[in-house]
């Protein structure tokens, strides 16, 4: 964002005060996630830098909240029932998504607004309501506390984002590409398997992502529905930092800083990938 | 600067609970063999007190597995959704009588016959005469007494000032700093009558009346400003380690705990102290998968073992003689039991039934007087 | 001789186009419908009979009915000026005898100790010595507990009678029956949900404010710099929106605490007294600061979606024109953005009025939010017929500002990232 040449005194000044203005707003954005970093290294059962780690002395870092999380047989449960939900449930989510946003695609789609409302609806339904509802129905049909009903309610939350991102990577899907696959002579199976999914892949495996980082991030519907042997790591965190921030919770939410950095490279790849092999060239 | 003190509580009782209590994850669903017992208790040193006097040598004796599952808090929720949904997982649960008396009157509990299902007294005196007075329910056998007490942190008075009584608490004059209590009118209204010159045992006459209740008010709003609500056992220990208040209400084995194993300069005022039982309640279905470990683990010696690990009287009049000393400081139990003499002068003896009627409209009073 | 009419267009089986266009088109329909069918069903199963099982029971009262339904039947035709008769006492022995020996009268005790304080005991001592009461049943009731005299107490067995009951709604908005069944206000003393609920609209209306504010410049720097850079910065506002909400709200806690990271800093630069920390967390300034951190994403990217289709044009032509900058900015490039504003506004007053987790972890007292009340009521009190009143409510709310929000956005131009 250039200055203009005919830009007065005032307005430079204005400039870079907006600058200035925007650079805190990214501070106040980012800051928080990168200050727990440093923090989780704490050698010190403190949640403030100590006097050590301000110096750069070595001895104020340490792994130990890291050794404590890697040891706790607690933690550990809670990953690997988070990773079997969070999997799962992405599994579901991102085939009935998958399928159901093709059909949405259709031009001849009948009754399309009102049902995208609904698909959508578990994204926007605060989850206390959902879980609280869930909770009612699932102790009805026998699906409270077991892995099931978890997922279940995982996939329902997932499915807004698979439907979201794949109607969107759909709806700029040039149709022209099949005819002219036909035209070359592929068969259909062949059109699709060579033509479509390599173009609509990246919006599936966003979908996806987006279902799994919600699943693996939801607390209030296993707080609700989920029993003692679906305990997950938000469970865990939300526990943990009802009685007391150890810091511990603090080195996990370091690996899931570093997860989420993960995440989102992965996406961004993805996306330029759709770009590319739709034509669209990034600026 | 003043340095928050995790490390020693976390670290010592997270690792013990750890190993005993959160073995339920993973094994829950596939090792759900005959020998396991799921457990539902309040974790904490409470758990770990169970584990060291109960778990560990039944399992010693008997094999199997004993999974804590750290519920208590919510176990009648707990309870309620598991019988709604036709699958229920807990077969043996630590919970307050009054959540007993509720859970029972809705089906969800095993009547207990306590002089067939319990064992006698060592000199063969029957469970029905041995247990202490209310600590046999319908569906209800008590293993501890235990205690609502305030505790203050000895370092936040002059040697020559330090309090003694429940209206200390409520003098802001003489003994300022924050305090921190239960997020809940159980108790806090209580000792606010007691604060204000109403004898103990008078408390729940005056609560039944709109005066009293108005009076407990009242007297609570001279501290309100004072005053940091807490909701979960560890806050307080923590809170007065740390010195972010000076008095907190909290159960008196984690004051104890705090005390003998953490050297935390912490006293506590026995005046008015709100004593309760606490005890198991066996699911409905769940009786003959229990019954052997139930007979164990409410027998004298196991009840006296207890208290070894932990400071809450045992619910037995025969395990008194048995109580010994603290397992890792070797310290007299004695004197730090809430029935001990001395401290019991001026007990409450808890009225269940008047919380389980008014508890759901005082707390919601509570809630609308916290929020003005 | 009259031509005839000319022969209609067919397709090459003889069909005539129109008619096989139209099962063209019938055909993708139903192909299309197809398609979406597994997972609307799957949907109305796990997501929509939920919502609709939690309505009703809000509305259900079955407790009355069913556990005392002799009594029910007994007090048919009573006047309710005085006390009922006999049969009535007679039958409502009969009624606690059998909830007693199949031991369930807890339900019905929770019920109506709901409506009034001491019911809970009343049912139950009388239940546990029914087995023993000898007529006149009416004398002998009133002798166990002076509550079976009171004319409020049969009043309110017949009303709760009836299988639906307003009382939790009317219980959600601070208002209750009396016997007699007029509508009235609950004492001051115990007047709770609307201001919960006021709150709960209010501190949203400032967040989202407060996400306005930040996110406003940030989105139009985001929409007028070269793709390239505003690629590299638009990760600065997605990671956020990728990371844990718990380790959000825990990062705030860390910082915003009494002992925590800007406390300190404050103490150690000399800005503020070790004994005079700053309050910033388990009060409304936590939930606040909290709250604009975490859902300022979700403002920031309908803007900037809006921002980009605004051609950099328009505002050299203002200037050209003689337009002042401000004037030229307030005149044309902001009203152009009204549509981001009102897409991102909403959304994140309907995500933060349904928020629980973070107001519950940093809100402390004066923090909470209605959503709070709900989980209350679902884990503690066990009052569930109230918590799904309350649910239903908020989920009114909620479904108006979904509806306003489908209508001037639409769901499906819903970006992600």
């Amino acid at each position: 964002m250039a200055i203009p040449s005919y830009a007065t005194r005032g307005e430079r000044l204005w400039h870079y005060v907006f600058l200035g203005l925007c650079a805190l707003v990214f501070l106040f954005l980012v800051g928080p996630l990168l200050i727990i970093i440093p923090l989780s290294f704490n050698a010190q059962p403190y949640f403030t830098f100590s006097q050590e780690m301000l110096t750069f002395d070595p001895a104020g870092y340490s792994l130990r909240w890291y050794e404590d999380f890697f040891t706790s047989r607690a933690w550990l449960g809670a990953i690997k029932n988070s990773f079997i939900i969070g999997i799962a449930s992405t599994i579901l989510a991102t085939v009935l998504g998958t399928i159901a946003a093709l059909g949405l695609s259709s031009r001849h789609m009948p009754a399309r607004g009102v049902i995208m409302a609904l698909l959508i609806s578990p994204m926007i339904v605060p989850l206390i309501i959902s879980a609280a509802a869930m909770f009612f129905f699932f102790s009805k049909v026998n699906l409270a506390q077991t892995y099931l009903g978890v997922i279940l309610a995982h996939t329902a939350l997932g499915i807004p984002f698979v439907v979201i991102t794949v109607t969107a990577t759909l709806s700029s899907f040039d149709t022209t590409l099949i005819r002219a696959a036909h035209s070359l002579g592929a068969n259909p199976t062949r059109t699709f398997f060579k033509v479509v999914l390599p173009l609509v892949t990246p919006g599936v495996v966003s979908g996806a992502l987006f279902a799994f980082i919600t699943s693996f991030d939801e607390v209030v519907v296993v707080l609700f529905i989920a029993g003692p042997g679906q305990r997950t790591m938000p469970i865990q965190m939300w526990s943990g930092i009802r009685e007391q921030i150890s810091p511990t919770i603090l080195a996990v939410a370091t690996l899931l800083v570093l997860l989420s950095m993960l995440l989102l490279t992965t996406l961004e790849l993805l996306r330029r990938r759709g770009e590319r092999l739709r034509g669209l060239t990034p600026g | 600067m003043k340095k928050r003190e995790v490390i020693s509580r976390k670290g010592r009782l997270g690792s013990a609970i750890a190993v005993a209590g959160v073995t339920t994850i993973g094994l829950a669903a596939t090792v759900q063999a005959q020998e396991t017992l799921n457990i539902v208790s309040w974790g904490g040193a409470y758990s770990m007190s169970q584990q060291k006097a109960y778990h560990e040598p039944w399992t010693e004796m008997n094999g199997g597995e004993i999974v804590n599952i750290d519920r208590s808090g919510n176990a009648l929720a707990g309870l309620r959704a598991q019988f709604q949904a036709g699958n229920v997982t807990w077969d043996l649960v630590d919970m307050l009588p009054s959540d007993a008396m509720i859970a029972c009157a809705e089906g969800l509990l095993e009547p207990l016959d306590h002089d067939e299902l319990l064992a006698d007294a060592p000199d063969g005196t029957p469970p029905s005469e041995d247990f202490v007075d209310g600590a046999l329910g319908e569906c209800f056998v008590a293993s501890i007494v235990y205690s609502n007490i305030v505790a203050f942190n000895t370092e936040m008075f002059p040697e020559d000032n330090q309090p003694s009584t429940i209206a200390d608490v409520f003098d802001l004059e003489n003994f300022p700093g924050k305090r921190t209590l239960l997020r809940k009118p159980i108790n806090n209204l209580e000792w606010a009558l007691v604060a204000d010159g109403v004898a103990p045992e008078d408390v729940y006459d005056v609560l039944e009346s709109e005066e009293g209740i108005q009076r407990a008010f009242a007297k609570l709003d001279t501290i309100k400003d004072e005053v940091i609500w807490w909701e979960e056992g560890a806050q307080p220990p923590q809170l007065l380690a740390d010195k972010e208040v000076a008095f907190g209400s909290a159960y008196n084995g984690r004051i104890f705990d705090a005390m003998v194993s953490e050297n935390q300069p912490f006293e506590i005022i026995w005046d008015a102290q709100v004593f309760e039982l606490d005890g198991w309640v066996v699911p409905t279905g769940k009786l003959d998968k229990v019954k052997d470990y139930l007979y164990f683990a409410t027998d004298t010696q196991r009840l006296a073992d207890q208290a070894k690990y932990i400071s809450y009287g045992p619910a037995r009049k025969s395990s008194a003689e048995f109580v010994s000393t603290h397992a890792e400081t070797g310290i007299e139990m004695e004197e730090h039991m809430p029935t001990y003499g001395p401290n019991f002068a001026t007990a409450i003896p808890k009225d269940d039934e008047f919380w389980a009627d008014y508890n759901d409209e005082l707390t919601q009073r509570f809630d609308a007087w916290l929020a003005q | 001789m009259s031509e005839s009419p000319p022969a209609p267009l067919t397709t090459a089986d003889g069909v005539p186009l129109k008619v096989s266009l139209r099962r063209a088109v019938r055909r993708s329909k139903v192909k299309a419908f197809l398609l979406v069918s597994p997972l609307l069903l799957f949907l109305v199963v796990a997501f929509v009979m939920p919502i609709f099982d939690m309505l009703w029971r809000s509305v259900d009262n079955p407790e009355v009915s069913t556990q005392l339904s002799r009594t029910v039947a007994a007090l048919e035709g009573w006047d309710g000026e005085s006390l009922p008769d006999e049969p009535a006492f007679a039958a409502l022995v009969e009624d606690l005898r059998e909830g007693q020996a199949a031991r369930n009268l807890g339900l019905l005790s929770s019920r109506l100790n709901y409506e009034k304080s001491g019911m809970r005991s009343t049912i139950t001592r009388t239940a546990r010595s029914a087995h023993a009461i000898e007529p006149p049943y009416r004398e002998a009731l009133i002798e166990i507990n002076a509550t079976w005299g009171e004319l409020d107490t049969w009043k309110l067995i017949r009303r709760e009678a009836s299988p639906y009951t307003p009382s939790y709604y009317l219980a959600a908005v601070d208002r209750q029956l009396t016997p007699d069944g007029e509508l009235v206000k609950v004492p001051p003393h115990l007047e709770i949900h609307v201001s919960l609920f006021w709150r709960t609209f209010w501190m949203s209306a400032v967040i989202t404010g407060m996400t306005l504010l930040l996110g406003y410049p940030v989105a139009f720097l985001l929409a007028n710099l070269p793709l390239r850079h505003s690629n590299l910065l638009m990760i600065l506002v997605l990671l956020p929106f990728w990371t844990s909400l718990l380790v959000r709200t825990t990062t705030w806690i860390a910082i915003l605490q009494s002992q925590g990271v800007l406390n300190d800093m404050m103490v150690a630069i000399g800005v503020i007294a070790d004994e005079a920390r700053w309050q910033m967390i388990h009060n409304k300034t936590g939930t606040i600061i909290a709250m604009t951190h975490i859902l300022l994403p979700f403002m920031i990217l309908p803007l900037y979606s809006v921002m980009k289709t605004i051609p950099p044009s328009y505002m050299r032509a203002a200037r050209s024109l003689g337009g002042r900058p401000f004037l030229s900015f307030r005149r044309v490039y902001f009203p152009l953005t009204i549509p981001g504003i009102a897409a991102g506004g909403i959304l994140v007053f309907i995500l933060s009025i349904g928020y629980y987790i973070t107001p519950a972890l940093v809100g402390g007292q004066s923090g909470r939010f209605i959503t709070n009340n709900i989980a209350y009521h679902m884990q503690t009190s066990l009052n569930w017929g109230l918590a799904a009143a309350i649910a239903s409510i908020l989920l009114f709310v909620v479904v108006v500002f979904y509806l306003v929000f489908n209508r001037l956005v639409g769901v499906d131009k819903v970006k992600l990232g």
